[in-house]
């Protein structure tokens, strides 16, 4: 039996290795395709470049507007899936019925599992000529469109973790507070909000680092234009949507191809951030919390 | 144990079996564009056939080209001519791509059924692609914003349109970009101002095809040579085709292969 139990043992290690080799491998071949493109053209150059236009002779590798369009398209999500999210995990926390929560959670996540493509498709055929209408807007494949589309879609990831955050507040802190004679709102505010809080940060960002990185929606109903955004309710191009409309047809290891792995690299870093962040904020809950680690 | 080794005697067997029914296979990879083309042919290839397989996959002309480069695929499928630079390096990996052309393609210029424009001449459509004419009032329209829809900049559509429509000057910046035809279509199917360019196959009653330069985009004009946004579309071979694959090409050039090419929206070669 002992013997078995080692060879168990070597087997999962070996599995839980395996995503770390993953990782170092795409690292790795993120950066030495990515790098050769700082050689013909300087970082502070490609990140600040205001034009983007890699086939033409000569070509230009600015992505500045990408990295806004990103940017833009991702605040934007945020606005929606923050009190989408948060709202409806408070309230599934807090106020729903047993019956209402075993309805409601399984719901938001079957949200989750829609292919990102089928929101794109809706978005493109549905939402984009509607939103066109409705503001009067020359085209609707505008920045908004996207961020009400990756809004709904990273809801929820911020739902689901926040409601998690929510349910590991231990509960004798609700018990004390209504023995002061707190009544629930201000249980929730001032006790339970506060002591989730970082674990709902973490589910922000973690929602955050989706929608950065989401590609296939935002291609279709962003519109696509490689200009800075001077408004919401303009077409806009993220560095996904570019990498995914791009690298089907470049040339092999051509300056085009190493920028658009140099976009790969620098969203790459971007999400790390965000999720190196997410880490740090959810331990030091957890310690608050007094769950250890 | 006994029951396992059993098991896998019987798949090799079957396996075994198996294999000299498909006898011979036939890869192809590249263009979207000429994809339909490849996939319909190849299905009624495979129908005459049998014991040939043929596999069929998109990916674009660049990588369509590099994988005969690489000596990854039979048939790379492309809808532009190969580059120099990919020329270089075919050399330098000591292949030799042959050309083959399969169909043509129109690319047809397309507006919104609502516009009251239906023919611009070639300068207008530079003129709009590039900025110049920002407002349909500029174009012989009633007024209104033009807005400038476009392929990302590496697909053979837009690098076929930016040569034959554009002289190779910069798209405005601001113009949207769309993944593929249909994307295009449908976009200007739904926006009032939009124009677009697709391939003369995704011309449906949903949007208006627009004549360029008094010449209105069908299949004749294009065939003619009339029709100036017009291009061959190709499959690679690694050298001369030979063997099944040679039989492939001669099939897709055949009355019955430029049929079904035809029959996907492309423009058949006679």
């Amino acid at each position: 039996m002992i013997q078995r139990e080692k060879v168990y043992k070597y087997i999962f290690a070996g599995l839980a290795f395996t995503s770390l080799i993953f990782l170092i491998g795409i690292t790795i071949v993120l950066f030495k395709e990515g790098l050769p493109m700082f050689k013909e053209v300087g970082l502070f150059e490609f990140l600040g470049g205001k034009y983007w236009y890699p086939t033409y002779e000569p070509p230009d590798f600015g992505i500045l507007p990408l990295i806004l369009g990103s940017f833009l398209v991702t605040l934007g999500a945020l606005f929606i899936c923050v009190p989408l999210g948060v709202g409806s995990a408070l309230y599934i926390n807090e106020i729903a019925t047993g019956r209402q929560k075993t309805i409601l959670k399984p719901l938001i996540e079957i949200l989750a599992g829609i292919p990102s493509i089928v929101y794109g498709f809706f978005g493109m055929v549905v939402v984009a000529p509607f939103l066109q209408e409705l503001l009067g807007l020359p085209v609707g494949q505008t920045a908004f469109t996207g961020s009400l589309m990756l809004g709904i879609m990273a809801t929820p990831t911020v739902c689901s973790i926040s409601e998690d955050a929510l349910s590991f507040v231990p509960k004798s802190f609700r018990y004390a507070s209504f023995a002061t004679g707190a009544n629930r709102w201000q249980t929730l505010t001032k006790v339970i909000i506060p002591s989730a809080g970082s674990g709902i940060s973490t589910a922000i960002i973690l929602g955050m680092s989706r929608a950065v990185g989401e590609t296939m929606t935002v291609l279709m109903v962003t519109g696509g234009a490689a200009v800075i955004p001077h408004s919401i309710f303009q077409p806009v191009r993220t560095m996904t949507a570019t990498i995914a409309a791009e690298m089907g047809e470049t040339v092999l290891g051509s300056n085009h191809y190493h920028a658009l792995f140099a976009i790969g690299l620098i969203l790459f870093l971007i999400t790390l951030i965000f999720n190196i962040i997410a880490e740090l904020i959810s331990r030091r809950f957890r310690i608050k919390l007094g769950l250890g680690r | 144990m006994k029951n396992i080794g059993k098991l896998l005697l019987a798949i090799t067997l079957i396996a075994g079996l198996m294999i000299p029914a498909f006898a011979e296979s036939i890869t192809i990879k590249g263009s979207t564009t000429v994809y339909p083309i490849a996939q319909a042919t190849a299905e009624k290839f495979m129908d005459m056939y049998p014991e040939v397989r043929i596999s069929v996959q998109g990916g674009g002309s660049g990588f369509g080209i590099a994988a005969i480069i690489d000596g990854t695929t039979d048939i790379g499928d492309a809808s532009r001519p190969i580059k120099d630079k990919e020329i270089k390096k075919a050399l330098n990996k000591g292949a030799d791509p042959k050309a083959h052309v399969v169909a043509l393609d129109g690319i047809a210029v397309v507006v919104n059924p609502s516009n009251s424009v239906s023919a611009l001449t070639k300068q207008q459509i530079k003129d709009i692609y590039t900025g110049k004419i920002s407002n349909w009032s500029g174009a012989g329209g009633s007024g209104g914003q033009i807005v400038v829809i476009s392929r990302d900049s590496s697909s053979g559509t837009f690098e076929t349109f930016n040569k034959l429509a554009l002289d190779k000057e910069k798209v405005r910046p601001d113009a949207l970009l769309q993944a593929s035809n249909q994307a295009v279509a449908t976009t200007v199917a739904k926006t009032p101002g939009a124009i677009g360019y697709v391939g003369l196959g995704y011309l449906t009653s949903k949007v208006k095809g627009v004549d360029v330069n008094g010449v209105e985009p069908t299949k004749d004009t294009v065939r003619s040579g009339e029709y100036p946004l017009a291009r061959p579309l190709f499959m690679y071979t690694n050298g001369p085709a030979k063997g099944v694959v040679k039989k492939y090409l001669d099939f897709v050039t055949s009355s019955e292969g430029q049929r079904l090419a035809e029959k996907e929206g492309y423009v058949g070669l006679k």
